[in-house]
């Protein structure tokens, strides 16, 4: 025990006979410890900041200023013509429309997807409890490719539009749920799977009847919040690969003066569209996990 | 509990059956409902025309393979055999791999399994094993084929091209020229390009070359001499990737980090145990739903206009999304916090520093932690595309490749490399947090 607190050297060994000394040397080195790392951490941090900088195209301080002169520019211009402005949010609605039901359709199908992934990979639930590591690797894969790998090369094959990134988004959801929804099942109470298995019910009805109820209000709150996730990740794919509201930011920015009424609108109508999914996702998932 | 249920008890109960039953049978109903609503905007019907398979084929296949050009350019007579066509992977006039043989005029391919290719004065000629002989003649400036009749549909014949699709390599003739493409399996000079002097050498005499073999570089060792040539490879751009994956981890690990550090004390500012200001915490909180609402891809995209591309930019996206998001968070860990460790440090005369200090942050620093380590994790991830954005690190490699679409091999490359980093920070950030939250 003395070995394991103050190390093996007898030399530095302080005198066990004074508690107190013991207990401020145990201070001082914890302290002396907490400092090293701390000077590393502060010295990796500014390294590091300093290299960003050296790599990127402008310097931090010079273009600083900058910062406000793009959102200005953007904005004098939407303001002088902002007679513009409802028209350009009705013609932006249906844009913003792609871009939710491109989320909303990976989430569910991501979802669904990851109750039969996180149901085959947990420990006493599993269908084939051989397979349970093939089922976890394959979840830790999809969720290590970038949504916006898949996108672009299914743009490639697919041809634009809303389905490469839905599939894209799809694939990494069923990944990352997958990972939460066995986490939460792996909690769950199995004295009704018993109690099903005893009537002779199979594998699926065990699990639709017996865990399901029991972890659904957790799986949806996840399922909420990855939601509120995947309209980002949507608005995000449009802009680099194709469809939704995304794409049209884009091209409206590529424009450049001229188009920044429109700019401002879809910025707007993108802002409050996740401010409200937000709020409305916070609201259900408080009633899901703390019930009623 | 009585023998008898009174009938309203019951009746509630069958209610209750019933309105589950219908549910069990509704809700997949309104998501197949919702599903075929979203097929039908989708244009899914639409896109199963536009789909282009063959593109696929292209793509799969150049993943894990690659192709040699054998071109002879019919007004010359010059013959040029190079891996994938590029510059790069040009053979130096007058040699080429073993299955090409040049003498004079004529030059003969070997694509194997009986397949064999001769460009010659007259024209070209194709031998297909179990079909017969393709022969080729310019006529008036017009390729004229002679092949075994009736002609299959692998031949297809045009007025000025006649392209040869087999398992083996695809051939073509045209006006301008002849060309032979033969498919290999492996990613072509991946080690080393044609000009340097270990191309072609297996690993054994790498080997040989690095311990004993005598210096093919007087300067150098022949390891060196390697490693520099691995490095500085002109194909695939070692070095290149290396950087912009160490980019891409940079941009990272300075957001996540730089975020957190200015979200603690803004977090104390919103909470309300630590400030008594309603108001101002009301603004705090505001300011950090104003960030994370406006998103990510905003914020690159008004912070490359300012700073222009590279990793600085990417930091600075990151750093300033997650600002509000771990604000938010952290004033939330901040207002479940135990009081009573706070009074207990505030009885013995601490003050509000102290009391923050050594009352508070060890009781937020597990969830702190993890909240952190869990963001520079996903941070790795959300890297890469805002790369492609602001244009630095993989990302910015990636779609590049992408979009010249032929480099497929690249991509696969990239793709790798990416799950690889994006797996290793996700183990790496586990082992953090069993090391550092749950002791050892």
């Amino acid at each position: 025990m003395v070995d394991i607190a103050f190390g093996p050297s007898p030399g530095q060994r302080p005198k066990l006979t004074d508690p107190r000394e013991a207990y401020l040397e145990q201070v001082r080195r914890k302290r002396m410890y907490g400092g090293i790392i701390l000077v590393l951490f502060v010295a990796f941090m500014a390294s590091g900041w300093m290299l960003a900088e050296e790599r990127n195209a402008g310097g931090f301080w010079r273009g600083l200023p900058n910062v406000i002169d793009f959102p200005a520019e953007v904005f004098s211009e939407a303001w002088t013509s902002r007679a513009n402005l409802p028209g350009m949010f009705w013609r932006s609605i249906p844009a913003l429309i792609e871009t939710l039901n491109i989320a909303a359709v990976a989430t569910l199908l991501g979802a669904i997807a990851a109750v039969s992934l996180s149901l085959l990979a947990t420990r006493g639930l599993a269908r084939w409890p051989r397979l349970i590591p093939l089922f976890r690797r394959s979840m830790d894969a999809l969720r290590a490719i970038p949504e916006i790998v898949i996108a672009l090369m299914l743009i490639y094959i697919l041809g634009g539009g809303p389905v490469p990134a839905v599939i894209a988004i799809a694939l990494h959801t069923g990944g990352a749920l997958g990972k939460l929804f066995s986490e939460v099942a792996e909690n769950a109470d199995l004295k009704p799977v018993e109690g099903l298995a005893s009537v002779g019910a199979n594998w699926s009805q065990r699990m639709w009847l017996g865990v399901i109820p029991q972890v659904a209000p957790n799986w949806l709150s996840y399922a909420l919040l990855r939601f509120e996730i995947n309209v980002r990740a949507s608005a995000i794919l449009g802009f680099v690969g194709e469809g939704g509201i995304g794409h049209d930011l884009k091209l409206a920015m590529q424009w450049g003066q001229g188009r920044y009424d429109e700019v401002v609108a879809i910025f707007f109508l993108l802002f409050l569209a996740i401010v409200m999914i937000d709020n409305i996702s916070d609201h259900f998932r408080h009633k899901l996990v703390k019930g009623n | 509990m009585t023998a008898t249920l009174s009938p309203s008890i019951a009746g509630i109960v069958t209610a209750s059956f019933t309105r589950k039953r219908r549910m069990a049978f509704a809700i997949p109903a309104v998501i197949l409902v919702y599903l075929i609503y979203a097929a039908i905007s989708f244009d899914l019907a639409g896109l199963a025309q536009r789909a282009r398979l063959d593109n696929a084929a292209i793509l799969l296949g150049d993943f894990w393979s690659h192709k040699t050009h054998v071109t002879r350019d019919n007004g010359t007579g010059e013959v040029v055999v190079a891996i994938e066509g590029e510059n790069k992977g040009t053979y130096p006039q007058g040699t080429a791999p073993d299955w090409v043989t040049l003498s004079g005029a004529t030059t003969t391919i070997d694509l194997g399994a009986g397949h064999i290719v001769t460009y010659d004065a007259a024209g070209a000629r194709f031998v297909v094993p179990g079909y017969g002989t393709i022969d080729i003649r310019p006529v008036g400036g017009k390729p004229v084929l002679t092949a075994p009749l009736p002609i299959p549909d692998w031949i297809s014949v045009a007025e000025n091209k006649v392209s040869v699709t087999t398992n083996a390599g695809r051939f073509s003739y045209s006006r301008s020229k002849v060309e032979t493409f033969k498919y290999e399996a492996g990613w072509e000079l991946f080690f080393f390009t044609l000009d340097s002097p270990f191309y072609g050498k297996g690993i054994g005499a790498l080997i040989g070359l690095s311990t004993w073999g005598e210096r093919i570089d007087p300067v150098r060792s022949n390891l060196g001499y390697m490693a520099s040539e691995f490095w500085t490879n002109k194909m695939w751009h070692h070095r290149d990737v290396a950087w912009a994956i160490f980019e891409t981890i940079l941009m990272a690990f300075l957001g996540t980090m730089t975020a957190a550090i200015v979200a603690l004390p803004l977090g104390f500012l919103a909470a309300r145990n630590f400030n008594p200001l309603g108001p101002f915490r009301f603004a705090m909180r505001r300011i950090f739903d104003f960030i994370r609402g406006v998103d990510g891809l905003i914020w690159t995209v008004i912070l490359s206009r300012a700073f222009g591309p590279g990793p600085m930019t990417g930091a600075i996206a990151i750093a300033l999304t997650d600002t509000g998001s771990f604000g938010k968070m952290f004033s939330e860990a901040l207002e479940n916090i135990d009081e009573k460790q706070v009074e207990g440090i505030q009885s013995t005369g601490a003050n509000a520093a102290q009391r923050a200090r050594f009352g508070v942050i060890p009781q937020i620093t597990p969830i702190l932690l993890s909240q952190v380590l869990y963001y520079l994790e996903s941070n790795t991830r959300s890297a890469t595309v805002i790369g492609a954005i602001v244009g630095g690190g993989i990302g910015l490699l990636l779609t590049q490749a992408i979009i010249t679409q032929k480099d497929w091999e690249e991509v696969a490359y990239y793709m790798i490399l990416i799950v690889l980093m994006v797996m290793l920070m996700d183990s790496l950030s586990g082992w953090i947090r069993r090391k550092l939250i749950k002791g050892e």
